[in-house]
């Protein structure tokens, strides 16, 4: 191998590695943005508009100021740990990236440019589950670090909620993984293209597994149904309490990339990725086409993100028990029956259109065993 | 327990489940235990509030926001007909003060001016610490003339802690710009004495506490 070679297989990844990395930040800064003047709208306020045209400046100038902020290390911290934490925390989420295609990428990688640092990676699915659990690894150094008890309770929090809401996020993708053969996300993806392009959405037979799917990833994101490691009115800010200026930020970016990385795998797993009616389902190099498969894979992103961020003012947060309740008792069983009857049908070859009305039923029948338990223990604890 | 209770036994223990309260968790029915309904009204209800409903922010600084005829904001000295100043240096709102912001130093009404000749005292100096005050009003009810008066302006700032110092001139022309904008008209009851002015001290009372303020 020369250099040449080298160079001809260096230059798509490290284009794909800079647009990762020059992206992020302006998203995670335009997140906020986004996320405030939806709150406001959802508060019947109007959010920031005053930093240029409608405020859209208002992120470039939180960026700067929180820039200028003067760096604070208390005294009673480990300071390379602490340091180091909010570092770790970014890395891990945006490594998770890595392996997300952000715009068409065919199952074959053909060299040259492409939307993916990653290509043609045969497991990328069990590296973005392996890498993303390490975030938890960020927040559990921040917390002990910083040597405070309120932070290492938000992450011990945050140890036992990412433990805990890996099972049914792991055994949802499961699922996924069985329809298309493969774990290989691009592959993943062109296997829900069909001739109408929605129809072959894994949405369609696995709507439970979207469910689970997406709620334990909020939970993995530590957003507001389930921020219980940042609870402000208990843990006063949790494990970034002794964060302040651009350490805490990398919390924060840390967080929206984590959304961001949610959004993108919801949509590349359930929703067809770039897949759309009107669409074409292959990809090819025409650029109008990809251009028009890419936009349709942003829209879709962005819709998940907005998704998120209206969630956040839509549910009150879960009280701890409950949280460790709805993964344990709730999520693990549904994925697992979710699961074997999913098996099944791959297995005896059946169509798998009964596979939607079997979730539903699942979901009936696990509401309804939950409401049943709840009565009949109201009734035994008022008879003893 | 037992079938060999007494009925009396019986009825006690019934009275007990009846008084003693649980705090179970509320029952979860079919829906409830289902999420779904509930995170979907959620929703609903947040779209409601971002499409339909009005926004309530007044953009600030432009819109000017309409004060409450009681509003107490920065305290102004009153002018009289002739452009007098009203106060009379009694010392009452001084005394009525729990701030201990206001301080007055009278001094004897100029004889020989025809002005002041129905005036037997006036403050030499009137000084309030805006920083101090505490803007409760005491010395607007304590004012037996109408003198002292809190006005509606409530976005008083300043460069240093002198400059929030304000003199009688500062007071006065606090008076001035006011009146002259319609703002404020003079709002207590016009010459008659203020509440804090009816009741005597009786010989039966006890004197005041001591210590409150240099006067007190």
């Amino acid at each position: 191998m020369n250099w040449y070679e080298i160079w001809a297989e260096l230059w798509p990844t490290l284009i794909a590695i800079g647009i990762i990395l020059a992206v992020v930040p302006v998203v995670g800064l335009y997140a906020t943005f986004v996320e405030r003047k939806l709150a406001a709208a959802v508060q019947d306020r109007l959010g920031p508009n005053r930093v240029g045209p409608f405020g859209l400046f208002q992120a470039i100038a939180d960026g700067i100021k929180i820039f200028l902020k003067e760096q604070i290390i208390p005294s009673h911290v480990h300071t390379f740990i602490y340091m180091l934490a909010p570092c770790i925390s970014l890395m891990t989420a945006m490594f998770a990236l890595a392996v997300l295609p952000y715009g068409p990428t065919p199952v074959n990688y053909f060299g040259g440019l492409r939307f993916i640092v990653m290509p043609g990676l045969d497991i990328s699915l069990l590296i973005m589950f392996a890498i993303s659990s390490l975030s938890a690894y960020g927040i559990i150094l921040g917390g002990w670090a910083s040597n405070n008890k309120y932070s290492l309770y938000g992450a011990i929090r945050s140890c036992a909620q990412f433990i805990s809401y890996e099972i049914p996020m792991g055994l949802s993708v499961i699922g996924v993984i069985l329809v298309a053969g493969s774990m290989n996300i691009e592959t993943i993806v062109a296997s829900q293209g069909s001739g109408d392009g929605i129809s072959g959405w894994n949405l369609w037979w696995q709507p439970l597994a979207l469910i689970i799917f997406f709620t334990s990833a909020l939970a993995e994101t530590n957003r507001l149904p389930f921020d219980l490691p940042e609870c402000e009115q208990e843990l006063v800010g949790g494990f970034h309490t002794e964060y302040g200026g651009i350490k805490f930020v990398l919390f924060f970016l840390a967080e929206y990339t984590h959304v961001v990385t949610v959004s993108f795998l919801t949509t590349l797993l359930f929703f067809g990725g770039w897949h759309f009616p009107g669409v074409p389902s292959e990809v090819t190099a025409s650029y109008g086409i990809l251009a028009l498969q890419m936009l349709v894979l942003l829209v879709k992103v962005c819709g998940v993100v907005c998704f998120i961020m209206l969630l956040r003012w839509a549910l009150p947060r879960f009280r701890f028990d409950q949280l460790m309740g709805l993964a344990w008792k709730g999520l693990i069983p549904l994925a697992m029956l979710n699961l074997v009857f999913l098996a099944v049908f791959e297995s005896l070859g059946w169509h798998r259109w009964p596979l939607a009305v079997l979730s539903v039923l699942l979901f009936v029948a696990a509401g309804y065993w939950s409401a049943w338990q709840s009565q009949s223990f109201v009734r035994k604890a008022s008879v003893t | 327990m037992s079938t060999a209770e007494t009925p009396v036994a019986q009825v006690e223990k019934k009275q007990k489940k009846k008084t003693v309260q649980w705090g179970d968790d509320p029952k979860i029915g079919f829906v409830e235990a289902l999420y779904l309904p509930a995170i979907a009204g959620g929703i609903a209800t947040a779209l409601k509030h971002a499409f339909f409903k009005k926004r309530s922010t007044a953009q600030y600084p432009e819109q000017k926001p309409e004060m409450p005829p009681n509003y107490r904001g920065v305290h102004r000295l009153n002018r009289d007909e002739e452009g007098r100043v009203k106060c009379v240096a009694c010392y009452m709102c001084q005394t009525a003060c729990p701030a201990n912001c206001i301080e007055i130093i009278a001094a004897p009404a100029p004889q020989d001016d025809p002005k002041w000749a129905n005036r037997d005292k006036f403050p030499a100096t009137f000084t309030i610490d805006e920083l101090r005050c505490i803007y409760c009003g005491m010395c607007e009810e304590a004012c037996p003339v109408d003198a002292i008066e809190l006005t509606s302006i409530y976005d008083l700032t300043g460069m240093s802690r002198q400059e929030m110092i304000f003199d009688k001139e500062k007071l006065l022309s606090v008076f001035d710009e006011t009146s002259k904008a319609g703002l404020d008209p003079v709002r207590t009851n016009r010459g008659a004495l203020g509440p804090a002015s009816e009741k005597s001290m009786q010989s039966t009372d006890s004197p005041p506490p001591p210590g409150r303020g240099k006067h007190g």
